[in-house]
């Protein structure tokens, strides 16, 4: 009885992405019947400037906003293990705010954060400017990346900080005994061992980033990112093409996924050995 | 041995506590200028004026407040909504949890863990979007057709929406139930089978029990997530049924209206901040909670 139901749900689960997977494939226009096998609207896809372009910002900002959370977590995780008090709590407690608050507060939050400071900053930049044409700041890149590092951020400094109370501290004491100076040690023993789940909270910040709608929807700007583009399509009707974005796209966040699995599971090698 | 340990490196602890400021800095200011700053805007504006052309005025009113109910709608879909795809989440996820984590072989059970897993971490829109075909008017209703169900319409509906909630968030509460369920020990349903109780008594008096830490964290991640959800009633909901975030993205993008919007996400986040504390505190407080405090 149990199988027959586990069996309905992954169904339910997997049924959907099959069907997209299926009609990415399609050779008829038609986003409902199959006509037959082809490759057309991946071809498609490759000349399609406007999708090339919000394929282009997605990777930029995911992996800019992933390797800033990932060192700036990694730094936090770290001194987190000397910081007791208040100021734990109050870091502890912003971790699990940036975490948990919904992501829509967020992007509208940073928006008009942003957006104040702009204004009185290109005010100033107006008064300021020897010409007629001050540079002005506006959302974009910068904006993206600052909110969705925020994010990213705490999700490092949460996994990065499950190593750390699980590594080894004999090895650290051992290095220390063997004369090792407090930079060799993080070098050559704590940095190898926290390495594996860095590198996954770095790539689970990526696939994060890569596939965020909402918070990028609110602090965009007029850039687009991949599931922006993605979004106003469907708006403008449901194409076969559409499919063919979701195959990649899926194609890409499972490789991201399986890399920060064997990341993960890396950390007990070194143990063992 | 800590004694000692902590003894040896009390030499460098001056430097070391310029060393963990240099380190928290980044974060810090970070969590300051992109978290804190942002949200306490947010609570300013939340009872300021809308400026003539939209944005803000400062101003000091909870005109923004006692206007809410003009967004009820908004509020009772998401109140209704929300705590219904909870629910069914966890009465999808829980048989399914507990296939997995006792009755599925040991050599499939990791495997099987990770396909319910793998969906949430691939693109939600896409997979979203994949309803939109399958409700759609050429999809299940034109089935229904040829058997003779006509003129059945699915997309832009409750169930559509929740359909769409089930799917995605399913394996976000099938995830932390079976983390509780294995971790039972196994030898507690051999014993109350011992006692002669039988499945249904074992199910509802020992494994229900224990793995009531497991039902929390799900319930909670997935309530968490669908108060602030906007993807799917917009796609699958069609304008017809909308949430709290479609009302903000509406008030924030489109009306221009910031206070006004302002105030519906303070609203929001304390509505949030309200249910899932006294959630935690109910369940504590009743018998199952015993190890409530797993997140």
């Amino acid at each position: 009885m149990f199988r027959a139901y586990a069996i309905f749900i992954y169904l339910f689960l997997y049924g959907p992405i099959a069907l997209i997977v299926l009609f990415s494939f399609n050779s008829g226009t038609s986003a409902a019947d199959f006509r037959g096998f082809s490759l057309h609207w991946y071809g498609k896809l490759l000349g399609n400037e406007l999708m090339l372009d919000a394929l282009k910002t997605s990777l930029i900002v995911a992996f800019v906003s992933s390797s800033l959370a990932a060192v700036m977590g990694t730094m936090a995780a770290l001194a987190l293990q000397n910081v007791k008090g208040w100021m734990r709590t109050i870091f502890d407690a912003l971790t699990y705010i940036a975490i948990m608050v919904p992501g829509i507060v967020i992007g509208i939050a940073t928006l008009i954060a942003l957006v104040s400071t702009f204004d009185v900053i290109n005010t100033v930049m107006i008064a300021l400017w020897p010409d007629s044409q001050p540079p002005r700041l506006s959302m974009g890149y910068g904006s993206i990346i600052a909110a969705h590092t925020l994010f990213s951020m705490a999700l490092v400094i949460v996994i990065v900080r499950a190593r750390i109370a699980g590594m080894d501290r004999s090895l650290i004491e051992a290095s220390m005994d063997l004369y090792a100076d407090p930079w060799a040690t993080f070098r050559q023993v704590t940095l190898p061992q926290l390495a594996p789940g860095i590198l996954a909270g770095f790539l689970l910040s990526f696939t994060f980033s890569f596939d965020d709608f909402v918070v990028a929807f609110f602090v965009a700007g007029s850039k687009n990112t991949l599931p922006i583009y993605v979004f106003s399509s469907i708006r403008r009707g449901v194409t076969p093409e559409i499919n063919a974005i979701g195959t990649a796209v899926m194609v890409f966040s499972l490789t991201m996924l399986c890399l920060a699995q064997i990341m993960l599971r890396r950390k007990r090698q070194p143990a063992k050995a | 041995m800590t004694g000692a340990v902590s003894q040896t490196s009390r030499p460098r602890r001056l430097s070391g506590s310029w060393l963990t400021g240099l380190l928290m800095a980044p974060s810090g200011l970070w969590y300051f200028f992109l978290l804190v700053l942002p949200l306490l805007i947010v609570l300013i504006y939340s009872v300021g004026e809308r400026g003539p052309v939209g944005g803000y005025q400062s101003a000091f009113t909870f005109a923004n407040y006692a206007n809410l109910p003009a967004r009820w709608t908004a509020f009772k879909n998401t109140m209704t909504l929300a705590p219904l795809g909870t629910l069914i989440c966890l009465l999808a996820g829980y048989p399914l949890a507990y296939f997995l984590a006792l009755k599925a072989g040991p050599r499939w059970r990791l495997t099987l863990l990770i396909l319910v897993i793998v969906p949430f971490w691939t693109s939600f829109l896409i997979r979203t979007y994949a309803w939109i075909f399958i409700l759609g008017g050429r999809g299940i209703p034109a089935l229904l057709d040829l058997i003779g169900i006509s003129d059945v319409r699915l997309i832009n509906t409750p169930i559509a929406v929740l359909t769409g909630i089930v799917y995605a968030y399913l394996p976000l509460m099938v995830f932390p139930i079976y983390v509780s369920l294995e971790k039972l020990d196994k030898r507690l349903l051999e014993a109350s089978n011992d006692l002669y109780a039988d499945a249904w008594a074992t199910f509802r008096q020992v494994t229900v029990p224990l793995s009531a830490p497991g039902v929390v964290t799900g319930c909670m991640l997935v309530f968490i997530l669908l108060m602030g959800e906007y993807l799917i009633p917009q796609m699958l909901g069609g304008g017809k049924v909308f949430f709290i975030g479609n009302a903000l993205v509406d008030l924030f993008l489109q009306s221009l209206n910031w206070p006004f919007g302002s105030a519906v996400a303070v609203a929001l986040v304390a509505i949030m901040l309200l249910t899932v504390g006294s959630y935690l505190k109910f369940s504590r407080a009743g018998n199952y909670g015993r190890d409530a405090n797993l997140i």
